[in-house]
């Protein structure tokens, strides 16, 4: 494991940040930690590079006991979210940092922001200041900095989360990608449930302090352990009484043991997709429920969805649902 | 025949403004805000330029090179520099604790920093004059020193430096110090390379403030000071002698060469400042 993290306590005055929180995190994988704006994952993370300290608990780096360790001493690289650009120093010497710190020799110190600057395709700025680069940029230069020193673990507090949504999906593929040509143990901190399904090759699900759950991208999405990370991980809907997602539910134009009678109340067309808002007739359970469902747009054709049309539902082949608590 | 215009060249700061023409109105408060300055600031500075010269530069000369002249520009200059060198010191670290640390009776040390703004200088001479004069309750007399010129004029200019550092810490982003420790800077460090280059634009700007006010300082000095010819008699006070002596040409020979030092200091500071504020 190259990080450990166990029965962490946080509280910053009455606010109970993290309780009782284990984490283990293991070597080379890419971890995004998950969860709404408060749920304490950014302290998380913080306390994992020693810029908070944890009031309970433990923190392993490589099997080093690091818990109070100061940040300078962990072998930690650390992305912020507004980048932290030391502004008044080139794009070379924001690179050059931590190795001038190390006073490491000239050349070899040149060799690498070099490298480090082709790596993350800044090569052409290297004398410019911060302030006369995009925001990708700087998040580019803020991540060249950060691996400069060779840490064996980088972490990102929601990298991607002042840049706009174009710039934020190139970095996301390009962060994948860099991650699979150095495979350095990696977490990263997103709100964005999308980010982390797509980039990570673990997620873990933060919420009041607590992990909910922990998992590949795809057992948490597919097998939830519960309605907080269904609900958190993608759209979710009710049918009959069960948390389905909408693209689970299946419409038929004819009747059948399983399915539910409903009419369509609305329909309204995103880009490719359709969403079809519809109302029950009281099903197995006797409840009326307003689902919605999302259908592609050469479906509801097929179906010749309108409103007031009757049709029936039932959840597609192997969904997963749960019981709406 | 259509004319194209070449685009100009970038420039490294572009302006907002790229036409040359000013609107009607813009051109309006260029006009008062000019006619404003020359009336307040440039008609007097050019007068008392004027009055140091009207004898011929040999009176002039001679004014300047009186020992009780040289002495008094001697001791005004050399006691702002320090001063300055000190309060950009102390200012830029009573900012740092009025900023970064919370204490007890924070609000009143706020309020307490800006007395010497408020207060009218002979006030302040007062009150040094019986902290530290015969009848010091602390057995110190500094009347007619130069530690008490020193001591003046530290109060007078404390806070200037620390109302222009204060806002650009309270703006510093935490962050940047959070990476320059990540990224293994010691505390001294990141102080050094970090800190100080963010804050030195501002002890700049403050420093030259300090340094005016003390060059010219006269109240707070006045008393403490008791004027001993050579000794503890600072320009402005040299300056007064001399009008009461009816020599008006002595006194703005005297006040000319303080206001060559202070534009001199100022465009220095200014452009130390410039420098270091090249990253915005």
């Amino acid at each position: 494991m190259s990080i450990a993290v166990t029965g962490i306590n946080k509280r910053f005055g009455d606010f109970v940040a993290l309780s009782d929180v284990d984490l283990e995190v293991p070597t080379g994988r890419l971890t995004a930690l998950l969860g709404p704006s408060g749920g304490g994952k950014s302290t998380l993370l913080r306390i994992i590079a020693g810029l908070e300290f944890p009031d309970t608990g433990t923190v392993e780096i490589e099997g080093v006991h690091a818990t109070w360790l100061p940040p300078q001493k962990r072998s930690v690289g650390f992305v912020f979210q507004h980048y932290a650009a030391f502004k008044h120093l080139s794009v070379y010497r924001n690179v050059a940092f931590g190795l001038e710190i190390r006073k490491k020799p000239k050349a070899e110190i040149r060799k690498r922001v070099m490298e480090l600057l082709e790596l993350v395709h800044l090569e052409q700025f290297a004398d410019r200041l911060p302030s006369q680069l995009s925001g990708g940029q700087r998040q580019r230069m803020a991540l060249a900095r950060a691996l400069a020193v060779q840490p064996e673990v980088l972490l990102l507090d929601e990298p991607f989360g002042a840049l706009d949504a174009q710039v934020r999906k190139e970095l996301r593929d390009w962060l994948r990608n860099l991650h699979d040509e150095m495979h350095v143990t990696t977490i990263f901190v997103t709100h964005d449930q999308e980010e982390a399904l797509e980039v990570s090759d673990e997620i873990v699900v933060i919420n009041g302090g607590k992990i909910e759950q922990t998992g590949s991208p795809d057992d948490l999405y597919d097998k939830p352990a519960n309605d907080f990370v269904m609900k958190f991980l993608g759209p979710v809907t009710t049918l009959d009484g069960r948390l389905v997602r909408p693209h689970d539910i299946e419409v038929l134009r004819a009747a059948e043991s399983d399915a539910v009678g409903a009419t369509v109340t609305k329909l309204t067309r995103v880009g490719f997709e359709v969403r079809a808002e519809l109302r029950t007739a009281g099903g197995r359970s006797g409840e009326v429920s307003e689902p919605w469902v999302q259908l592609t747009r050469s479906q509801a054709e097929a179906l010749a969805l309108e409103p007031g049309r009757e049709v029936w539902l039932r959840t597609s082949s192997a969904p997963q649902t749960l019981a709406v608590s | 025949m259509t004319t194209t215009r070449t685009p100009a060249p970038p420039r490294r700061r572009p302006r907002p403004v790229s036409s040359g023409r000013l609107t009607s109105a813009s051109g309006l408060g260029l006009g008062v805000g000019v006619l404003w300055l020359s009336l307040i600031v440039l008609l007097p500075i050019a007068s008392i330029v004027v009055v140091a010269f009207q004898s011929g530069f040999g009176e002039f000369w001679d004014s300047i090179t009186h020992p009780g002249a040289l002495a008094a520009i001697r001791l005004s200059v050399g006691a702002a520099l320090l001063v300055t060198v000190i309060n950009a010191v102390m200012g830029t670290l009573v900012a740092w604790v009025l900023v970064r640390d919370s204490f007890w009776g924070k609000r009143i040390v706020e309020v307490i920093i800006d007395i010497p703004f408020a207060l009218p200088t002979i006030v302040a001479g007062l009150v040094l004059i019986s902290l530290y004069g015969p009848q010091s309750p602390f057995g110190i007399n500094l009347v007619g020193t130069r530690t008490g010129i020193f001591v003046a004029l530290l109060f007078v200019t404390l806070p200037f430096v620390v109302r222009s550092v204060q806002p650009v810490l309270i703006e510093m982003e935490r962050d940047v110090e959070e990476a320059a420790a990540s990224l293994g800077a010691s505390g001294f460090t990141i102080f050094r390379r970090i800190v100080l280059p963010t804050l030195a634009p501002a002890i700049l700007a403050g420093s030259a403030l300090a340094f005016a006010r003390a060059l010219g300082e006269f109240g707070s000095v006045i008393l403490i000071s008791a004027n001993l010819a050579g000794k503890t008699e600072v320009s402005s006070a040299y300056i007064l002698k001399l009008i009461e002596q009816n020599d008006t040409t002595g006194a703005a020979a005297v006040a000319t060469i303080l206001l060559l030092v202070a534009v001199i200091v100022l465009v220095l500071l200014d452009s130390l400042q410039r420098l270091a504020a090249r990253r915005d």
